[in-house]
């Protein structure tokens, strides 16, 4: 039992990641990852609410009627996040106003909704609170990768702290200004994959057309 | 009437939905295998954005917003922190009944597009143009001109990606890249391009 819930709780993190191998939830993923702090905030917020949205899914599952169960999901986890929202914007306004619409986004997180139809709807309220945690983990998990990178880069900090002096302050650092807009998110989560998938071949995807090979020439 | 077009060529390209804000990319990844469905999808989208974001525009300014009860006799009550749970209750509800109209009055357009709708209720495009006429306090005639010309960039993005990854799959592409990474280095270069866009004054 106990190897079953360290499974359900790592799992998700590399070798069945949200984001890299389920391809869900990126949408957040990629647009709050300039700095650390904002992905580190919708790391959290969404564990939190896939973990309870699971948990509460679960203890419901049997009294759920299976043709409305998308809405009743869909209030679990809108309360959910109003609860989120209404946390961020009283005690971290600042925060909240960077996150701007992708708090209220967490309801359409794939994850969220993801985890809840696949994992929550058949399994006891233990497991799938372990699994919610797990993929939410999963998901901060990425998410600090990228702002780590994006940050460092782009802006030479971590955190707000300053960690390669730019020269825009006498320091050394020439910031590349690319990786704080958007596009560079793409490459940097698309270059990730890659890398996840060359230390995991099991992830590879197959191809749909192979290349033949001229031989004999 | 000047400013509605500037919103409109605004929404569909400096600001599009999918390439600027990474809105709707679950299904942008997902169902942009092929061209065909693609342009589906996009309308689909197009025609729900444009339904739902003047739809919640009248809830917010007649229901929600601080004083907006006053009608009733309620001139206090602030139910903005309802918000989000009313937005989504309308998208699902007009999904629902779209598909159900479609179902009955056409049949053919049902088949097209049928398998299509219960996967919008969750793309965040949707609910993303909601919360941005939200934030941004559009009146009705913008939002109508926002819903409808988000959906179109939204669409324009996905039919485009589409056609590149239907040329994408012949070539030699590295084994770890193979399919989900390479589709996000393309969806990159492709918000490269529409970052062009952003240099156009209006």
């Amino acid at each position: 039992m106990a190897q079953k819930r360290r499974e359900l709780l790592l799992d998700p993190l590399v070798d069945n990641n949200p984001i890299t191998l389920q391809v869900l939830g990126i949408c957040s993923a990629l647009a709050v990852t300039s700095s650390l702090k904002v992905a580190f905030v919708m790391a959290l917020a969404v564990t939190f609410v896939t973990a309870f949205s699971s948990l509460f899914i679960s203890i419901l599952r049997s009294q759920i009627p299976n043709s409305i169960r998308i809405i009743v999901q869909m209030v679990i986890i809108a309360s959910l996040v109003i609860l989120v929202d209404q946390v961020l914007k009283a005690y971290a306004f600042e925060i909240s106003k960077t996150l701007s619409v992708f708090v209220g986004l967490i309801i359409t997180n794939c994850i969220v909704m993801g985890r809840a139809e696949a994992f929550a709807m058949s399994n006891p309220p233990g497991a799938a609170f372990l699994d919610g945690i797990g993929n939410g983990l999963g998901y901060g998990l990425i998410l600090m990768l990228v702002g780590f990178i994006r940050e460092l880069f782009g802006s030479g900090s971590l955190f707000g702290v300053t960690i390669l002096e730019t020269v825009n302050n006498g320091g050394w650092y020439v910031p590349n200004g690319m990786l704080l807009l958007p596009p560079s998110a793409f490459f940097v989560i698309g270059l990730l994959i890659w890398g996840f998938r060359t230390w995991k071949p099991a992830q590879v995807e197959d191809r749909e057309f192979k290349i033949q090979t001229v031989e004999g020439h | 009437m000047e400013g509605l077009i500037s919103l409109a060529v605004k929404a569909i390209f400096v600001e599009n939905l999918a390439l600027s804000f990474f809105l709707g990319m679950c299904t942008f990844i997902a169902v942009s295998k092929k061209i065909s469905t693609a342009i589906g999808l996009g309308i689909s989208v197009m025609v729900v954005q444009a339904i739902t974001v003047p739809t919640n525009n009248l809830l917010l300014t007649y229901l929600l917003k601080p004083g907006a009860l006053a009608w009733a006799g309620f001139p206090d009550v602030d139910l903005t922190f309802l918000g989000l749970i009313s937005y989504i209750g309308v998208i699902a509800a007009m999904v629902q009944i779209l598909e159900m109209a479609l179902d009955k009055y056409f049949p053919p357009l049902y088949n097209a597009l049928g398998i299509f709708l219960p996967l919008i209720t969750v793309n965040c495009a949707i609910l993303g143009g909601s919360l941005f006429m939200v934030e941004r306090d559009y009146n009705f005639a913008e939002a109508a001109t926002y819903g409808v010309s988000s959906g179109f960039g939204w669409a324009l993005a996905i039919v485009a990606m589409a056609g590149v990854r239907e040329k994408l799959k012949y070539s030699d592409v590295p084994d770890g890249l193979q399919g989900l990474g390479i589709t996000f280095i393309t969806a990159g270069l492709m918000a490269m391009a529409f970052m062009s866009f952003s240099g156009v004054k209006l």
